[in-house]
């Protein structure tokens, strides 16, 4: 589209504004109906976490990491506990049962995330039934949060080398029944939204990144996998036990806001499959690994003999030591890589934690997905990468 | 190709620039001068295949010398490798060349660094604040930075 004068004007698009999905500014320069120039503004958020966790022992950091990318608190727990397992050389110990149940959980994150983002990117670009039905589903991931973690969102539930707490009786049927009916309502969405030619009118070729611009930019996850590249850390990097799973990995090539949708659906497809094979591989077995230098006692015994409660006491006041080293570890969050970048000094707090929050470098490819484009198509972009602001100004 | 095999043409190309090779828990970290490194990252992009820089980032050794590190994670799209580059920085106007022209995200990851630990990179096309304010002062991620901000009594240490 040419524009038809040299004449422009700037204007503000939030902090305060629902379409910037949390406090994101952005000054838009348009000539006409067309921006010219976008420049993100972010920071707003800003907690200092990185600099928090140096002054905490390595459990104290868990909780933090919860309200990074806080529509998935467990996916920053996974990416935490594993990057402090991997500094600690204990990645072998782990249990399978507390592998299979982080599986289960960081899937159903996955689930969360995307709902939240289908939701709200629908919602943005004026389909609004969809937001209810998302958070309907949404809700009943909210409650399994709430039976395993007492918390419905900062859910705190990963530890180094275990689990807080094993899966409450019951939990699995439930969990399972939900699986079950994904397919079903995402073929719901899809009714409402694949098809729709409005949708599609607002969706079809908006936002385009090629692959090489992708990569250049960072652009990691299903807005990656959008643009035809195949690359899942799940599958790649394996962690986790990933290896045992069968699933697909979707990869679509219109590298547009329509494929960056369809991918995301799915990949819900492909996290309801992951978690009913990892219930099926569910077994009884200790939900903590046998490091008694590292992983805390569990709860019970903690209310109930002494030495368990001394034990419990060192740990979470005097923390553990790993050895010199630094390591990165990441997973596959639902906005793509997250990864953690640990320096140990020997001290029982992190030398220097760094997170490499795959929503920060996704927004990087904000202005080059808008530019030359309508200012109607920003609202859509800004749905399309999927952003938490908490993750990006850490 | 292997991690060592990399490293060992990587010493071959750049023998005098190369500081340090370290293993660790499998992953490899290689200190290099950072004289030359925007050299080195194209090197490790066009002739291995480094083509996403997960992150780029700053770490403070106060009392050490030199006291900074930049340090570029790096990964290989194709063979799924990752390989670490670190560049030492001196306190004394601490600065060091971009790689945005080699990765163009690392152009935030930098703001960010320069914002946060006070490492200025040359020829960067747009070195502003990003995450604190315009007007802030200091850079909060140094170890010399108190913890509560800077109007406020010192942090005393935890008290275990």
């Amino acid at each position: 589209m040419a524009a038809n004068t040299n004449e422009t004007m700037t204007i503000n698009m939030g902090p305060q504004h629902p379409s910037t999905h949390g406090v994101l500014q952005l000054i838009l320069e348009l000539d006409g109906e067309i921006v010219v120039k976008a420049t993100p503004h972010i920071g707003f958020l800003h907690r200092g976490i990185e600099k928090l966790s140096e002054h905490r022992t390595y459990h104290q950091i868990i909780p933090l990491t919860d309200r990074l990318d806080y529509l998935a608190p467990m996916s920053n727990n996974l990416g935490y506990v594993l990057a402090v397992e991997k500094l600690l050389g204990i990645t072998d110990e782990i249990p399978e049962r507390v592998q299979r149940i982080r599986v289960i959980m960081t899937e159903l994150t996955r689930l969360k995330s995307h709902l939240v983002w289908l939701a709200c990117h629908a919602l943005d670009i004026g389909a609004m039934t969809v937001f209810l039905y998302c958070f309907r589903e949404r809700e009943c991931i909210t409650d399994i949060y709430e039976k395993v973690s007492g918390a419905r969102m900062t859910s705190n539930y990963f530890r180094v080398g275990g689990l807080a707490d094993d899966l409450p009786d019951g939990l699995e049927g439930e969990i399972r029944t939900f699986a079950e009916s994904i397919p079903a309502h995402v073929e719901e969405y899809e009714g409402l939204l694949t098809g729709n030619r409005i949708w599609q009118k607002r969706t079809v070729g908006v936002g385009e990144i090629s692959a090489e611009a992708a990569i250049d930019i960072g652009i990691t996850g299903p807005a990656l996998r959008a643009s035809g590249v195949d690359w899942d850390l799940r599958r790649d990097n394996p962690y986790c036990g990933y290896e045992d799973y069968e699933f697909e990995v979707p990869v679509r090539t219109g590298c547009d806001t329509f494929d960056r949708y369809r991918v995301r659906l799915d990949e819900m497809l492909q996290s309801a499959q992951i978690i009913l094979q990892a219930l099926d591989k569910l077994k009884p077995g200790p939900t903590l690994a046998d490091c008694p230098k590292i992983v805390l006692p569990p709860k019970k015994d903690v209310v109930n003999n002494i030495e368990s409660l001394i034990h419990h006491f060192k740990i979470v006041t005097a923390g553990f030591e790993p050895e010199p080293g630094e390591i990165y570890q990441s997973v596959e969050a639902p906005k793509g890589e997250l990864g953690y970048y640990l320096i140990s000094d020997g001290s029982s707090h992190p030398f220097r934690m760094k997170i490499r929050p795959p929503s920060f470098v996704n927004l990087q490819g904000l202005p080059q997905m808008v530019e030359g484009k309508l200012l109607a198509d920003v609202v859509a972009v800004i749905g399309t990468l999927d952003i938490v602001l908490g993750e990006i100004d850490r | 190709m292997s991690a060592q095999a990399i490293v060992e043409k990587l010493k071959g190309k750049f023998s005098a620039e190369i500081l340090d090779v370290v293993e660790f828990r499998g992953e490899t970290t290689v200190t290099v001068k950072k004289e030359q490194i925007v050299d080195i990252c194209t090197f490790m992009r066009d002739d291995f295949g480094y083509n996403l820089l997960c992150d780029l980032c700053g770490v403070d050794y106060m009392g050490k010398s030199p006291r900074f590190m930049v340090v570029y994670n790096l990964y290989n799209i194709t063979t799924k490798q990752r390989i670490r580059i670190k560049a030492p920085v001196e306190e004394l106007n601490a600065n060091i060349d971009t790689v945005s022209t080699v990765w163009g995200t690392a152009n935030w990851h930098e703001r960010e660094c320069w914002d946060l630990m006070g490492i200025k990179f040359n020829n960067h096309p747009d070195l502003r604040r990003i995450l604190m304010p315009a007007d802030w002062e200091g850079h909060p991620l140094r170890k010399d930075y108190p913890l509560q901000g800077p109007d406020r009594e010192p942090y005393k240490g935890r008290l275990s």
